[in-house]
């Protein structure tokens, strides 16, 4: 009746994810309460659960992700923890509690955290940037996060309901298979991931649509700001990518629940295949975390230097590079798989190539800081800690793209090392600094600036005190994923890198301060004008937070950087179509991706646990919601021509940018 | 462990490549770093001295200088990887002293069998070896995958069921090191740690002739035993009865070796050396 | 979602230099549709891949050549050509707004392609009868998951096929249901090319060693 599914699979005998899960669950039951008890349940499914305004859609993404920053970092910090004690010890973490530790780490933190963060940026900011009303198709964008959440939270059902993957974040096989994985850990994770990433497809759909198809008149391709573009690569690479992870985990799937042999032991499996093909999928992958964080520091450092960026054409012709040489790299995550000297070399060196558009794009941030006036701001400082982490970062991974030295360092801290380097320093940081700089337009009220510096320094520290001495672990031959050790050599690095991890505690403990403090003083951190940095692109012009249709008349563009250009045209109007109010349509509300989120969620679970009426009743309730969907008559609800007006003269009544006056309309 | 010191030639020029292509890139990333708190200092908005050129976005020597750089230094470290990649490949044998040791290595849960198929000698988590002799060895797994990596002698290769991995390696000088497996395979992985012993030539004649008496013995059926999971495994000799057993894994003629029951846990496995009968 | 004063121009062709602005939403549908076949076919490259890995791993069990029946292969292909040729004269009726043309025309391409299908489960029974199933060896797990994939996709638009002759029957040719229409479609079309590569590199290729 429930498949696999018994009171067994609550780890009643195990403290920690016990505790965890009743914190959790009394946090969550807290926060509906209030919900409920405020009234507030009405407006949440209106205004957020049920929207698909990409701005909403956006912001719910971002959400998504700093909440799962916290379950992430905890299994981090759990797992310095661990092997800082765990010296001719057992530590606190048995090896099958470790294990499954250190493979959600990861798991989450892409997936779920670097992933959704991205996502969500580009969903709010590009539509806003490109001068138009939304992205291309509104709904399918809410189906798409509501799935990613369902991936999120079948990942933390697992903490209390049966285990986690024990394989580490990618289920290499044969360890994945049903024979040395019987448990349904890795059943979790593959359905997760194949559940957000159809999430993960749709988003890609939308916003590679959105930037060929949807831009305002006059906004050539060449004249989008370099966030769009950095946006079109990763969604290009998305759409290309991630069906091969959908097809391989799918086979994964098929070996564990039908008896396949695509990566078994017997009958000729092959588990070379799999190493390829996940890799195939895994290096497009970290382009698509990286990729939106270079466009972000593109838009910051150019906006906080006063000039715009340098070097545009070269930018985008070194995105598009990044874009396509991305997918040409990938043995160089198994160089000692022994593949032989050629193949091993030109991968090597294919890898290298790859780092001179890399490396174009830091000299041009460079030289956009050049003949500037620098503010030194959160989201700049962000921004220069990222150039400085990312340089050393990238120059470790090019170190291993050196066979020889892949030889010694593979699988090693140092290769941990690198890779934190780069995706806290590249895509964390990126985040923090999207986050930082498009909070005012997203809530109307900048974040409280102090407490953001001083998280930013904790976490700038806090990354080189834990990962640096990891470089020099695995110089010392520590190789990764230990649940305990007895070489006395790495126990004091082990400790220091703890301490940082603590550090890092501390700037994510300030972040959220930063939150509730500029929310309790948002009327002094007020966003009048709409513009509070001084910005170059059209996100600018709108009013903070922009209203549903963000731009009351589309705007006419003539060159980069538009909105710097409105504001410096001499007879200083702030934008250049006059009032030509008409009625506009905007997409209606839908509760399409939600409903359809939860009964994926249902065959989710129950395909987990081999319930199998209920992944039949889920598989129905997904197209019948689909087909209710497409059933519906009304589909775009009308704003007034009266009411575009009265919204878009109250922003236009704030002072002008420049020149501080009251702008008559 | 350290493998900034080698204790063979394959280490020592994994170590040479490493420095220098660090090298080579620090010269580009440090100036690049400095630059970067340069401009941003110098041209921070407060400084009235600096140039405020709010325009100026391009400049076609800049971009030359831009894509120069790391192209060439890419170029350099191409032939570093090209060359090294070529020399150090794991399949190419070592050249020594006297006649290569062959070694048959097979990675089990979690543990390490190592047979040496001409000496008549079968140990686990333990190898002793000759200094200044090529050692080959031949690899696999009886289950998952592993890496057999020995850091101060040099280059990792993986283990995989079903087939057979090189590697070529040489110890120069008597000593004992550390040994792991560098991927993970389950819950006894951190066990997975072996020690190295490094003897003079004669030394290891002699210990293998005591070796080949030992009382217990690996064949097939032993193997069988000793293939089921355990953990913590303490080091053994055994005489090799069966100098086809590796051959016999690789071809899987002795099937893949079993992973535990579902629902047991690591720990309540059986700790410590598998008995032979 | 409609934009002030700004239809379907020649949104960015050769004729302008400048963007003129949002593209229509019949073009933005069908470009995003075809974005997701692209993708697909990307899933479905994995899977040849895939398959032409593990072409030669037969375990000892039976290879293409002796499984394959390529008489059959012949009248599934038959039968699919014929049903997107039915999908064609569909469209043309949706374009035409000529409703019973239409569900006749998604009538026959339903038959064609609920046909292809009973011969390809058909051929899937036997094949397992025979103890050739996909868990006999990595080969055959490879053939049923390429060729089963494709069929998966054949039954969804089969789903897909009923509910665009229903949302029709129901509301006539509306705008929105007339997009839909184009991406079934794209969508049956390109099952049509995929089969192209199946067959040629599944059964032609295989039946060949």
């Amino acid at each position: 009746m429930l498949g696999k599914l018994t009171w067994n699979a609550v780890p009643f005998d195990q403290p920690i994810p016990m505790a965890a899960s009743g914190v959790v669950a009394l946090a969550i039951l807290a926060v509906l309460a209030w919900v409920v008890i405020k009234g507030h349940l009405p407006y949440l499914w209106r205004e957020w659960i049920t929207s698909v305004d990409h701005k909403r859609i956006g912001v719910m993404y971002t959400l998504l992700a700093m909440v799962m920053l916290l379950r992430g970092f905890s299994d981090a910090i759990m797992m310095r923890a661990q092997q800082s004690i765990a010296f001719h010890g057992q530590g606190f973490l048995p090896p099958e509690h470790y294990d499954q530790v250190f493979s959600a780490h990861g798991t989450i933190m892409i997936f779920f955290v670097a992933m959704p963060f991205m996502i969500g940026l580009m969903n709010f900011v590009v539509p806003l940037q490109l001068g138009v009303r939304d992205v291309a198709f509104p709904t399918l964008n809410s189906v798409g996060f509501w799935l990613t959440a369902t991936g999120a939270l079948l990942v933390n059902i697992s903490l209390v309901v049966g285990e986690f993957a024990r394989t580490g974040w990618l289920p290499y096989p044969p360890l994945s298979e049903l024979a040395y994985s019987p448990g349904v850990g890795v059943d979790y994770y593959l359905w997760s991931l194949e559940i957000s990433g159809i999430g993960t497809l749709v988003a890609g759909i939308n916003l590679v649509t959105t930037v060929l198809k949807i831009r305002t008149r006059g906004m050539n391709l060449l004249r989008m700001p370099m966030f769009c573009w950095t946006t079109l690569a990763t969604n290009l690479l998305i759409v290309a990518a991630f069906p091969i992870l959908t097809a391989t985990l799918a086979m994964l799937l098929l070996d564990r629940y039908l008896g396949f042999h695509f990566f078994t032991n017997e009958a000729g499996g092959n588990v070379m295949m799999f190493m390829n093909l996940i890799w195939a999928w895994g290096h497009p992958e970290v382009y698509i975390l990286v990729l939106p964080a270079f466009g972000i520091f593109s838009e910051v450092i150019s906006t906080f230097s006063g000039k715009p960026l340098f070097g545009y054409r070269s930018m985008v012709a070194a995105t598009m590079a990044i874009c396509i040489l991305s997918f040409m790299v990938w043995l160089h995550h198994f160089f000692t798989m022994g593949a032989g000297a050629d193949v091993n070399a030109i991968f090597g060196i294919a890898t290298m190539i790859i780092a001179v558009p890399t490396g174009v794009k830091v000299f041009n941030w460079l030289f956009t800081m050049y003949g500037g006036r620098v503010r030194f701001q959160t989201p700049l400082l962000w921004s220069i800690g990222f150039m400085v982490t990312f340089i050393i970062g990238g120059m470790t991974g090019v170190l291993m793209a050196v066979p020889p030295v892949a030889f010694v360092l593979h699988n090693s801290l140092f290769l941990v090392a690198h890779f934190h380097n780069v995706i806290i320093g590249g895509v964390l940081f990126g985040a923090f600094a999207g986050y930082t700089y498009w909070f005012p337009k997203a809530f109307g009220f900048k974040l409280h600036e102090g407490y953001g510096k001083a998280a930013f320094w904790c976490w700038l520290i806090g990354f080189y005190v834990a990962f640096m001495p990891l470089y020099v672990l695995g110089l010392l031959g520590m190789t990764r994923r230990m649940q305990h050790y007895d070489v006395p050599e790495w126990r004091p690095w082990l400790i220091v890198a703890a301490c940082g991890a603590a550090l890092i505690m501390c700037g994510i403990a300030l972040q959220i301060v930063q939150l509730v403090v500029s929310i309790r003083q948002r009327e002094q951190l007020r966003d009048e004008t709409g513009d509070p940095w001084d910005g170059r692109s059209l996100e600018w012009a709108t009013a903070s937070p922009p209203p549903a249709f963000n731009f009351a008349v589309l705007p006419e563009v003539s060159g980069e950087d538009a909105w710097w250009e409105f504001k410096h045209r001499a007879n200083g109007r702030s934008t250049p179509d006059e009032t030509r109010y008409r009625d506009i349509e905007i997409p209606r509300n839908s509760a399409t991706g939600f409903v359809c989120a939860f009964f994926a969620t249902m065959m989710g679970f129950a395909l987990i646990w081999h319930i199998w009426w209920m992944v039949a009743a889920g598989a129905v309730g997904a197209f019948a919601t689909f087909v209710v969907f497409a059933w519906r008559d009304h589909d775009e609800d009308v704003i007034p021509a009266r009411d575009v007006e009265r919204i878009d003269r109250r922003h236009r009544a704030r002072h002008h940018p420049l020149t501080g006056k009251e702008i008559v309309a | 462990m350290n493998i900034l010191d080698p204790q063979g030639p394959i280490g020592a020029a994994d170590k040479t490549i490493l420095i220098d292509s660090l090298a080579i890139m620090l010269a580009i990333v440090l100036p690049t770093i400095v630059a970067v708190f340069g401009f941003a200092f110098w041209f921070r908005a407060s400084n009235s001295k600096a140039r405020y050129l709010p325009d100026w976005a391009y400049s076609g020597r800049i971009e030359l200088v831009v894509w120069s750089i790391p192209t060439l230094t890419i170029i350099l470290l191409g032939g570093v990887a090209w060359i090294g990649a070529h020399q150090l490949d794991p399949a190419k044998p070592v050249e020594g002293s006297g006649k290569p040791l062959t070694i048959q290595a097979v990675s089990l849960d979690w543990k390490w069998l190592f047979l040496y198929p001409d000496q008549q000698v079968a140990t686990i988590n333990t190898l002793t070896v000759p200094a200044g002799v090529p050692l080959r060895f031949e690899l696999t797994s009886s289950s998952v995958m592993n890496v057999f990596f020995i850091p101060q002698f040099g280059s990792m290769i993986y283990t995989m069921n079903g087939m057979a991995t090189q590697l070529n390696l040489r110890a120069d000088r008597p000593g004992t090191f550390g040994g792991l497996s560098a991927h993970f395979s389950g819950d006894g992985f951190s066990d997975m740690h072996f020690d190295v012993h490094v003897v003079p030539s004669e030394q290891f004649s002699k210990w293998a002739q005591d070796a080949s008496r030992a009382d217990k013995s690996l064949d097939e059926r032993s193997y069988g035993e000793i293939a089921k999971p355990s953990m913590k495994s303490q080091p053994a000799i055994y005489r090799l009865a069966d100098p086809q057993l590796f051959h016999s894994i690789v071809t899987q003629k002795l099937p893949p070796s079993p992973g535990f029951q579902a629902g047991v846990k690591g720990d309540d496995l059986p700790a410590g050396g598998a008995d032979a009968r | 979602m409609s934009t002030v004063a700004l239809t379907d121009a020649h949104h960015g062709s050769a004729a302008s230099r400048e963007w003129s602005g949002p593209a229509s939403k019949r073009i933005v549908t069908g470009y995003g549709f075809w974005i997701f076949i692209l993708s697909d076919m990307v899933m479905f490259s994995a899977l040849f891949a895939t398959y032409a890995v593990l072409l030669g791993q037969t375990a000892g069990g039976p290879s293409g050549r002796e499984l394959f029946d390529l008489r059959n292969v012949a009248i599934e292909t038959g039968l699919l050509l014929a049903s997107s040729f039915a999908c064609g004269l569909a469209s043309i009726a949706a374009d035409t707004r000529n409703t019973t043309w239409f569900q006749l025309a998604m009538a026959v391409t339903c038959a064609f392609g609920l046909g292809f299908l009973f011969l390809e489960v058909q051929e899937f029974a036997g094949l397992v009868a025979r103890g050739a199933g996909p868990t006999r060896s990595a080969f055959l797990s490879a053939f049923f998951t390429l060729v089963g994939c494709h069929g998966l996709h054949v039954s969804a638009g089969i789903l897909w096929l009923l509910t665009m002759m229903a949302q029709v029957f129901a509301k006539g040719f509306r705008a929105d249901i007339q997009r839909r229409i184009l991406c079934f479609a794209l969508f049956w079309h390109a099952l049509d090319i995929i089969w192209i590569a199946v067959f040629t590199v599944v059964y032609l290729i295989g039946s060949a060693r």
